[in-house]
């Protein structure tokens, strides 16, 4: 068979391609995750990939060359002659490598390669990132005293706090207002439904300083509550378009019964349809926890900088803001929130997907 | 989708039109006001309550969710009250009423107020009629804005979906399509702030020999000189924001495409290949024809999303260096300056990008036979 034959050279040059792509894919999270894991000193002197067992020039015997060499002509060393700059970057003889040790002292190093690990691997960053720093406050007369910064365990409550019932009220509402407009005829619902639709791509900024001047009027600001709400509000569109398309396809016969003997509405939807809309429930339910675990924009301004409500997502884009060269904090810190959406996303990939599929009209 | 639930006459037909008692109404009535102020004086104590947060945390959580729940119960309760004829024209209006309410209050009304307030001044209280929508297009800051949205947009929407076909296609061919799809998809998970950082440390800089950012590792490692990627070589610099975009977006183009791909039927494919029809010439001329849809679905969805990006800029530079995008002056202008008046207009401009959009699904959703 030459036909399969050549399939399979193919099918090696495809698994080739995609493995390359997939090795790119993988290396910026990658060098995050080792990194998180490095002593903050090895984090800013070497790169993380030195981890892995790699050559390199290890200082070796030391060589004494008469005080009085010129450096401005060739340097004699062992019968090869080298210039000054080329010393001083270190330059190959044989299998070694000569580099000044003490150019005053007219010393030379021979290097040898050799092969090198840095896998000191610690904890460290883990524990300071989430417990806070400790920092010196002076008062107004004078004393000092210590107090422990917010660590990134109180946002990620916090974050956990707001998300599951930005989650779980949106799909409840939608799903409620699903079953009406899909199985109930009243006056108006026609034309809701297509507002509803509309409002599925609106991009959220246009609503964004009527609700902070609405907020603030009510004292809503920084409240759970509030937050809540905007999530509500911003993911209802989507939640109930996916919920109604779920919902209305559900055989009419299944409540039709249940409705003859006497079963009302409320008892239909909570003894029957929710427990039926159990996949679609979760899927959508995923999609939206992970739109608002991973939310920035409306957390920065309906929170603003309450340290006690704050997200992650704010508490890592502040560390990038006033720490950017803080490594070993940034790394641990983007890696302890993306926990959360990376134990979803394997534990619970199809639900995820069909909640995107459905969601693929949501920007 | 077709006739109510209509219950079968003879039913409920004993019990004609009956009269409302009072009683009703007086529970009716006392139900909504319960509700409000049993939840109103919730949100006081947990507005002022000094609990351990951890506990405070538990508490909103089971309140917010229960306490949703139980609106809708209480308030079909007191519906029950109620002849059935008056019931059957108020229950869908307490199924949908919160999320109409919701809606109505924190999205709809507020749109129209941004477009009030876009014909005002910064401080909203002087008509200026369109001159702010002139000001943003003749402003140097805003037309940067407005090119590199139109840069990202474009360079960012073309990639993702290129891209995402091309995965879709070998994997779909490989043995290990399940890890390799898994792979390119996960970015998709994690928040654009946690992207901002995997990236910042992709392309971080520092004076020096030894670079701990593997792009400037293996520009150097090639003999080249290690550059600031994100905040010099203006306008290039937006680029390599982009990618980060790319890198994150081509996951969810390939998983649609991949199901997609999958919907082909077989025996056109056999067919043509028996025809000897090449690959390529099979992937131009019948696959991409037969997925021309999702193409289109998921090039708006990117679009649309793109529109209005708005972390990486912040989390990667903060809008410096001339990576300013709408979404990022938008913030900018009302959060900052808190010029009210452009933050509207930008909004308004964003809004009208995604129009034809809005537009699109409407269509789309007639055509299903939406209703």
């Amino acid at each position: 068979m030459v036909g399969k034959k050549k399939r399979k050279g193919s099918k090696t040059v495809v698994n080739l391609i995609l493995g390359f792509i997939c090795f790119i894919w993988l290396l910026p999270t990658l060098g995050l995750f080792i990194s998180s894991f490095r002593p903050a000193a090895d984090i800013l002197q070497t790169g993380w990939w030195k981890v892995f067992p790699h050559q390199e020039w290890t200082a070796g015997e030391t060589l004494q060359l008469s005080k009085d060499v010129d450096l401005r002509g060739p340097i004699e060393v062992n019968g090869k002659t080298y210039s000054d700059d080329q010393l001083k970057a270190g330059v190959k003889a044989d299998d070694s490598r000569l580099i000044w040790e003490n150019r005053r002292a007219r010393t030379i190093n021979v290097q040898e390669q050799g092969w090198k690990t840095t896998p000191d691997l610690t904890l460290d960053n883990y524990n300071n990132v989430l417990s806070g720093k400790e920092y010196k406050l002076k008062e107004a007369d004078g004393s000092e005293t210590m107090q422990k910064g917010t660590g990134l365990s109180q946002a990620f409550w916090n974050t956990l706090t707001i998300a599951v019932p930005a989650t779980v009220i949106p799909v409840l509402i939608a799903s409620f207002a699903a079953y009406a407009f899909a199985w109930l005829r009243f006056p108006g619902r026609k034309t809701l439904f297509v507002i509803i639709i509309a409002m599925l791509v609106i991009p959220i900024q246009v609503a964004l300083i009527p609700v902070l001047k609405d907020y603030t009027a009510l004292g809503l600001n920084g409240s759970y509550l509030g937050i809540w709400l905007a999530h509500t509000a911003f993911g209802l569109p989507l939640v109930t378009y996916f919920m109604y398309n779920f919902i209305s396809q559900l055989p009419k016969d299944l409540f039709e019964s249940a409705f003859i003997d006497g079963a009302s509405h409320f008892t239909i939807f909570s003894r029957l349809i929710l427990p039926l809309s159990v996949p679609a429930l979760a899927s959508i339910g995923i999609f939206q926890f992970l739109w608002v675990w991973n939310d920035y924009l409306v957390s920065l301004i309906f929170i603003g900088n309450q340290p006690s409500v704050q997200v992650m997502s704010m508490k890592i884009a502040d560390l990038v803001g006033s720490r950017g060269n803080d490594w070993h904090l940034l790394t641990s810190a983007a890696f302890i929130s993306m926990l959360m959406p990376l134990a979803i996303f394997f534990l619970l990939q199809k639900y995820f997907v069909r909640g995107l599929m459905g969601g693929s009209v949501k920007g | 989708m077709d006739a109510q639930l209509k219950p079968k006459p003879g039913v409920t037909g004993t019990q004609a039109k009956q009269r409302i008692s009072a009683r009703a109404v007086l529970l009716s009535l006392g139900v909504l006001l319960a509700n409000i102020v049993v939840n109103g004086l919730i949100f006081m104590f947990f507005r002022d309550s000094t609990l351990n947060p951890l506990l405070t945390a538990v508490l909103a959580v089971l309140w917010g969710v229960l306490g949703v729940y139980l609106i809708y119960y209480t308030l079909t309760w007191a519906v029950e009250q109620y002849p059935d004829h008056i019931r059957r024209k108020v229950l869908p209006y307490i199924f949908i009423g919160p999320a109409v309410i919701i809606l109505g209050w924190l999205l709809i009304l507020p749109a129209l107020r941004t477009l009030y307030l876009s014909f005002f001044n910064a401080s909203s209280e002087k008509f200026v009629g369109l001159s702010n929508y002139a000001a943003i297009f003749s402003d140097h800051l805003m037309a940067t804005a407005l090119r590199n949205n139109l840069l990202w947009v474009f360079v960012g929407t073309l990639a993702c979906v290129c891209f995402g076909l091309l995965i879709a296609i070998l994997a779909d061919r490989s043995s290990y399509e399940k890890i390799a799809k898994s792979i390119i998809f996960m970015p998709m998970a994690i928040s654009f702030v946690a992207a901002g950082v995997i990236w910042k440390f992709v392309y971080y800089y520092q004076p020096g020999d030894e670079q701990i950012g593997l792009l400037n590792a293996m520009v150097t490692y090639f003999g080249g000189e290690p550059q600031a990627w994100t905040s010099m070589l203006q306008p290039w610099n937006n680029f390599f924001l982009i990618i980060i975009l790319i890198w994150m977006q081509t996951g969810f183009a390939m998983v649609i495409f991949s199901a997609a791909i999958k919907g082909v039927p077989d025996d056109i494919l056999e067919a043509a290949r028996v025809d000897g029809a090449g690959e390529v010439k099979i992937f131009f001329g019948i696959m991409i024809p037969f997925i021309s849809s999702t193409i289109l679905t998921v090039t708006t969805t990117i679009i649309v999303f793109t529109l209005k990006i708005f972390d990486v800029v912040m989390v990667m530079t903060g809008g410096q260096y001339d990576t300013e995008v709408v979404a990022t002056q938008f913030y900018r202008q009302f959060f900052m300056y808190r010029n009210f008046g452009y933050g509207s207009t930008l909004a308004i401009v964003l809004l009208i990008a995604v129009l034809p959009v809005i537009l699109i699904n409407l269509r789309q959703f007639r055509k299903q036979g939406g209703f």
